[in-house]
């Protein structure tokens, strides 16, 4: 097996300062840096949050259907699915027709549907309402995100650039804290510069005491590249894959593939998004919530059948639901309070929250009954364990979610 | 002082009034030296570089590739301006009235506020402000375009207090619902972008705002909100926040800050429309800021990360790339990675800064483009010098005054190959600061 010495294992994983260094002695092989993270895994019972946002405000009345309600029937004619088309959940609601994995793990007491989530004084901009679900913060314009301010709370060590990552793309702004950030993974390897290129990019990695704070944090967050890399290389794909079995399902895998490896790692973002149905609705959104039930059950079927599955919790939502009635192009538009969905075998399944009327309106929009600071305060207490007022910075009801 | 330390200060104030500052350009500012620089700065005359950058003509219509010409040519148009600080001037208002073409759409409207930013930008603040509050993009942003009397909405009113003028604290809930009656009766023709004003939709009033009654209206309200005592504080923070430190402004500075902006106090009579109009210079205070001796002392070097448009037009300048229409979506990609899209602020409450800029994730986008950067760009200055002095030669070309030993070693071992050496020092810890 091919060697490495400790002093390229240390700069590469960034786990330890130039003072280790200086004393480093010994070898390590590919597989001790491929397992870096091992060093430091996740012990068994720590929670693990996989949050899945779906861009462009999923038609929730499509999705948890209320196809026994003739409002709804009347409301959307073109668009409405009838009683015996929907997968049938209890209390006059059904599953879209396409998530058949999803309405297993129904079935399966696995997957709770939190009913009618929203904010007060809801917005209708995609941008904005969106910018609020990652700030938790309806009233006032933040910078940082929610789970970006969990970060902050965790401890400044190695571990740091492990904890919360997002894959693919550009780092969501959920992300974002007030002093530190969660990572991102590409969907296929890292590119880094190889060769002499990678090695003097390293070094620029190492501690300087010539370093203004700035250019020290900088300097650090280069070395935080490489341990992030050097944890989560040994599970990214060779290439980015096709889209062909689902960007979503792709997301995912690594997610599993990630949680089987044991990083130390106790929050990803995935996303899905296209769900901004003005007009031809119904085919459009169908085929996404198959992308997604696929998806989401094969996750869960993968977990399941891994040493973490009650650690395991994911929450799936999305910016707004749409309004009650369809519009002239067979298609909805934006409105406000919609379900979230809340999975994994620690998940007491079933509804949570009450379903909004669909004629007590609020100017031809359901009125919310559950803030969804609610779910993310229960998910921070419950998952992360951690103090869900710090990165909500208010109190909201828990949830009986688990 | 030595000559390494004016020409440290010379590059910093380039840093701070420009988008990074090459070998070159220091250089000749150190030539013409600090007064003279800062004077060239507010010096009215006519720049090549402006002149081959017009603002693009755009479809009046909501159209992507009107977005995408809007970004590419405000881009050309930092990298060629010869004085770079009306474009960074610009920019900061950008940053400060922060409003996106993602909710805005129409791409026309938001160079037109962005034309204002950079017209307005440098004279009387009561102006800007003024002029913002009917801002067609502004309208649309937060939601005036259509507020009544009967139906007012209260974004505009909130966020001209909250982020615009005062800040949190300054101000009541009361306020905001009087203030958004102020500020009904707009509308706007969104393919002209007219803003028009209908007496029939206008809250006749009294108000009662910050504890003043009239019938208030856009102009007397933004009188009311400048004659704030915490106006003026407000305005000079935030100069000093984006232009100078992240440490809060020294009780020194801001006393001379204030005195160049002009001061001012609430008048003691009741009427909305008799209040103290205190000067609002919004040049003088940016003279008195760059040479403030806590801007060049110690306090403000190197006391800000450079955002991600200083970043990236800094190096496109300092190796002379002007960036084709292809290179655009090469440098929007960037520029999404890195976190900052000019016209696309993430909310009314504009962009981070400091060290929330130096991610895990915006570096993989940072290497991309020190890749993309280092082979489209001018690296003569670095391959004409001789390896021993090419890394002199890289730090007088992206104008960073001093490597540190750990950066010195780890450039040594790609001196022969001038693009990687540009590629690496274009990540250094020491190029990422301002």
């Amino acid at each position: 097996m091919d060697t490495v010495t400790r002093r390229k294992f240390l700069l590469a994983s960034g786990v330890v300062g130039a003072g280790a260094l200086a004393a480093g002695a010994g070898a390590l092989t590919w597989s001790d840096l491929h397992h870096a993270a091992q060093s430091a895994p996740l012990q068994p019972g720590q929670g693990i949050l996989v949050l899945l946002t779906l861009y462009g405000g999923n038609d929730g009345l499509n999705t948890v259907i209320p196809a026994a309600d003739p409002v709804y029937q009347s409301g959307r004619p073109g668009l409405a699915y009838s009683e015996s088309e929907v997968l049938d959940l209890g209390d006059g609601l059904g599953l879209n027709p396409a998530m058949q994995g999803m309405h297993q793990l129904w079935q399966d007491r696995k997957l709770a549907i939190v009913r009618g989530v929203g904010y007060p004084s809801p917005n209708h901009s995609h941008f904005v309402s969106m910018d609020i679900w990652q700030t938790a913060s309806p009233s006032d314009p933040q910078n940082s995100g929610w789970l970006g301010r969990w970060l902050d709370a965790q401890p400044d060590d190695d571990l740091r650039a492990l904890r919360a990552v997002s894959l693919g793309g550009t780092l969501p702004p959920l992300l974002a804290g007030t002093e530190t950030a969660g990572s991102s993974l590409p969907l296929g390897q890292f590119r880094l510069p190889k060769g002499e290129s990678g090695t003097a990019l390293r070094a620029l990695g190492d501690p300087s005491s010539q370093d203004c704070p700035y250019a020290a944090y900088s300097a650090r967050d280069t070395g935080d590249l490489f341990t992030v890399a050097a944890a989560f290389e040994p599970v990214l794909p060779a290439q980015k894959g096709s889209d062909k079995g689902g960007a979503l399902a792709q997301q995912l895998d690594i997610v599993a593939s990630c949680i089987e490896s044991s990083v130390p790692t106790q929050v990803y973002a995935v996303s899905l998004g296209g769900f901004d149905t003005h007009s031809a609705e119904k085919g459009t959104q169908s085929t996404l919530l198959g992308e997604l039930s696929s998806a989401v059950s094969g996750f869960q079927q993968r977990i399941s059948a891994g040493k973490r599955a009650g650690d395991v919790v994911l929450v799936a939502y999305t910016e707004f639901g749409r309004r009650v009635a369809a519009n002239a192009n067979e298609g909805t538009d934006h409105g406000t309070a919609g379900p979230v969905f809340v999975l994994g075998d620690s998940v007491a399944g079933g509804f949570v929250g009450e379903q909004p009327s669909l004629t007590d309106l609020d100017q031809g929009d359901l009125k919310f009954s559950t803030d969804f600071r609610s779910v993310y305060a229960t998910v921070l207490a419950d998952v992360l364990r951690a103090d869900p007022g710090r990165a909500l910075g208010g109190s909201f009801p828990l949830l009986p979610l688990r | 002082m030595t000559s390494n330390a004016d020409r440290s200060l010379i590059a910093h104030l380039l840093r701070r009034t420009g988008f990074g500052a090459s070998g070159p350009e220091i250089d000749a500012a150190y030539a013409a030296g600090y007064a003279s620089t800062v004077d060239g700065l507010f010096a009215s005359s006519d720049d090549p570089g402006v002149a081959a950058t017009p603002a693009p003509s755009l479809p009046a219509a909501i159209d992507k590739s009107a977005d995408a010409d809007l970004v590419a040519w405000w881009l050309a148009r930092m990298t060629a301006a010869h004085n770079p600080w009306p474009e960074k001037r610009t920019y900061f208002w950008h940053g400060h009235f922060a409003t996106s073409l993602q909710k805005v759409r129409y791409a026309p409207l938001m160079l037109k506020q962005n034309q204002t930013m950079r017209t307005l930008g440098g004279g009387d603040f009561r102006t800007l402000f003024r002029t913002m509050l009917t801002d067609p993009a502004m309208m649309l942003w937060l939601d005036a375009e259509g507020s009544t009397a009967k139906a007012p909405n209260e974004n505009l009113a909130r966020e001209s207090m909250e982020l615009f003028s005062l800040g949190v604290g300054h101000y009541a809930e009361t306020d905001v619902r009087q203030a958004a009656l102020a500020l009904t009766g707009w509308r706007l023709d969104r393919t002209t972008g007219a803003a028009t004003f209908s007496t029939k939709n206008h809250a006749p009033g009294p108000e009662t705002i910050l504890g003043k009654t009239g019938s208030f209206d856009v102009d007397s309200f933004t009188d009311l909100l400048l004659a704030q005592p915490a106006s003026p504080e407000f305005v000079v923070a935030r100069h000093w926040f984006r232009l100078g430190s992240a440490a809060a402004i020294p009780a020194s500075t801001q006393r001379n800050l204030l005195a160049a902006y002009g001061a001012n106090g609430a008048s003691g009579s009741n009427g909305a429309n008799s209040v103290n109009r205190a000067q609002t210079d919004l040049g003088a205070l940016a003279r008195a800021l760059f040479t403030d001796a806590s801007f060049t002392g110690s306090t403000a070097r190197y006391a800000l990360v450079k955002q991600p448009v200083e970043y990236v037009v800094g190096a496109l300048r300092a190796l002379k790339i002007s960036p084709t229409a292809k290179d655009t979506t090469t440098l929007r990609a960037v520029l999404t990675g890195l976190g900052q899209l000019p016209f696309y602020p993430p909310n009314v409450g504009g962009w981070p800064s400091g060290q929330l800029w130096l991610t895990t994730a915006a570096l993989q986008s940072r290497i991309a483009f020190a890749r993309w950067a280092a082979t489209a760009g001018d690296l003569s200055t670095v391959a004409d010098a001789s390896t021993g002095s090419r890394i002199d030669a890289v730090g007088y070309l992206l104008g960073v005054d001093a490597f540190s030993a750990r950066t010195t070693a780890a450039l040594s071992d790609v001196v022969g190959s001038p693009p990687s050496l540009v590629g690496l020092a274009l990540l250094s810890p020491e190029y990422q600061v301002d």
